[in-house]
């Protein structure tokens, strides 16, 4: 094998998948996994348990990348362990209703026949743990969508490195990624210790530390230490299970939208820290402290107080979430638009115990496949969004041209009803 | 006639006209994907045709979506013959694999200047004429 580094090892079935015995199409998929394992240092290659394949929505892959996957399912190439996919651009089934363009629509109905002759399950979810894929401690996992990183990384343990579109399909096709980064123990430790001395009220405070922690840390391994832990978290051994599972959900979501963090610790609370104490800070770490959540509340709220449409749902809002709303909106009805995105399975299982009716009811749309920062949404003409989402307040100036609102579940229904979110 | 050894990104063999830039190159939004021009206005090689070119680069930058203008200009007959890098990193590794576009990295790309002729060669090796 020709230019092949001496510090990146081959067994033997790799070797054959890279001089095409397993097909072009796997050829292609090995020879990309190699190629970004030699950039990165990589040692060898590691079966993965899951992938989870971001570049769904039409609107970033475009006319090119959707011929790429045709091209590479063309040739054979077809997921060998279990693949999902990150959201689409529109609701699969729903987009009619929604006033999704008909053209657009149809390209992105494409994309998705493209991953399925791959292989690729088409549950368009950045939440596939709470779908039935709930990855293992120390698993390895090539995933690729920011926020679903940091959950699976952080609050569940598994280790995976945030892989691109192509390269993570490219791992489902082999079955297999390079070995760096977050695969290894010493890619895990902790750059920078963040003291938060402040207390955290609400799953915004979570939010609007996610944000903070994202702008310091960039892309370190932050252990964060709460000086004003709640209870329930310390020693919890289900978190994905718990009721801060929208708490570490948000704050992850942030850290990556704000930062590039991918993986974050909670001394006494995430796993990896509950095991290994302080031996999981680097040698050389960096020390800060955050004293002040208000600087995040700022910065994530750009629109004065009327707004036209309210978000729930950045990440994909967990049953749980989907119920809370549903109470707060018991017998009322909203003044703005308020889409709540899910995943299908969740929203399903939402009408199965009868949560989607008053919901529905109440004037929410229910939304599953999608999310507000892969759809088409200048098509709308919205101006001002409030969302219980930090993820989403970052990206929407500049990614959707809406101004933002930020605060908790409660304050975005609230908003929805009247139209209005003051400060808090 | 000099070589230089690099490391293989993606292999094949092309020969070409060396286009170096000194500044890295973000695909998308820097370079047409119908056209091969680079229509980034601040970047050096402003208004230059990459198509058929041994594009010299240090590295790549910017969106992960570059990947994709690499190979839509593979498909329109506008990519580069080749790419040598100093430092590649995933970006233009991926397009340049996804694309088939030969590409080499671990190049000193200063004996490398615009015009000169070269051939990218199995096992990393970069054959510059003259």
């Amino acid at each position: 094998m020709s230019g092949c580094a001496p510090d990146l090892t081959l067994d033997p079935a790799d070797e054959a998948c890279l001089a095409g015995a397993c097909g072009e199409g796997a050829r292609l998929a090995a020879q990309l996994v190699v190629a970004l394992g030699r950039i990165y240092g990589a040692g060898d290659l590691v079966p993965v348990g899951s992938v989870q394949v971001a570049g769904v929505s039409y609107r970033n892959l475009g006319a090119a990348g959707l011929g790429f996957l045709r091209d590479w399912a063309a040739k054979g190439a077809s997921a060998r362990v279990p693949a999902l996919l990150n959201p689409a651009g529109i609701d699969l089934v729903a987009w009619r209703e929604h006033g999704i363009p008909e053209a657009f629509a149809r390209q992105q109905l494409a994309v998705i026949e493209a991953y399925r002759r791959l292989g690729v399950t088409p549950s368009c979810t950045c939440t596939p743990y709470l779908v039935g894929n709930v990855p293992r401690y120390g698993e390895h996992l090539a995933w690729s969508e920011s926020s679903a990183v940091a959950l699976a990384n952080s609050v569940l343990g598994a280790r995976t490195n945030r892989e691109g579109g192509p390269s993570a399909l490219a791992a489902a096709i082999l079955g297999k990624t390079a070995r760096y980064g977050l695969h290894l123990d010493a890619g895990r430790r902790a750059g920078m210790v963040i003291d938060v001395t402040c207390p955290l009220r609400s799953t915004a405070d979570f939010g609007a530390l996610g944000y903070l922690v994202g702008r310091l840390a960039g892309d370190a391994v932050p252990l964060l230490r709460l000086r004003a832990c709640p209870e329930e978290l310390l020693g919890q051994p289900d978190l994905v299970r718990s009721p801060y599972l929208p708490h570490l959900k948000g704050l992850g979501a942030a850290m990556a939208a704000s930062g590039a963090v991918a993986l974050y610790h909670i001394a006494g609370v995430t796993p990896e820290a509950r095991v290994q104490g302080e031996a999981l800070v680097a040698p050389g770490a960096t020390h800060c402290t955050i004293a002040d959540l208000a600087p995040g509340y700022a910065a994530l709220n750009t629109a004065g107080a009327e707004v036209d449409i309210v978000s729930i749902g950045c990440p994909h809002a967990s049953l749980g979430e989907l119920a809370a709303a549903a109470d707060l909106l018991q017998g009322r009805h909203t003044r703005t638009a308020l889409w709540i995105t899910s995943a299908r399975a969740t929203i399903e299982e939402a009408r199965r115990c009868g949560i989607a009716e008053p919901l529905e009811r109440a004037g929410a749309r229910l939304i599953a496949d999608t999310c507000l920062v892969v759809a088409p949404l200048q098509h709308y003409g919205f101006h001002a969004v409030a969302t219980n989402s930090a993820k989403l307040a970052c990206y929407a100036p500049g990614h959707c041209g809406l101004a933002t609102r930020y605060g908790p579940l409660e304050a975005c229904v609230e908003a929805a009803v009247s139209g209005v979110m003051r400060d808090a | 006639m000099s070589i230089l050894l690099g490391r293989t990104i993606c292999p094949g063999r092309a020969r070409g006209q060396a286009l170096v830039s000194e500044e890295p190159i973000s695909f998308l939004g820097g370079v047409d994907p119908e056209t091969g021009l680079v229509v980034d206005p601040r970047h050096p090689l402003a208004g230059c045709d990459i198509t058929g070119r041994v594009l010299v680069f240090p590295t790549g930058k910017g969106s992960t979506v570059g990947s994709y203008v690499l190979y839509q200009l593979a498909q329109g007959g506008h990519a580069p013959a080749a790419i040598i890098n100093a430092r590649c990193e995933a970006i233009v590794a991926t397009g340049a694999i996804i694309s088939g576009i030969p590409a080499v990295d671990h190049i000193d790309i200063t004996q490398i200047q615009s015009g000169q002729w070269l051939s990218i060669e199995e096992g990393g090796r970069v054959i510059l004429d003259g």
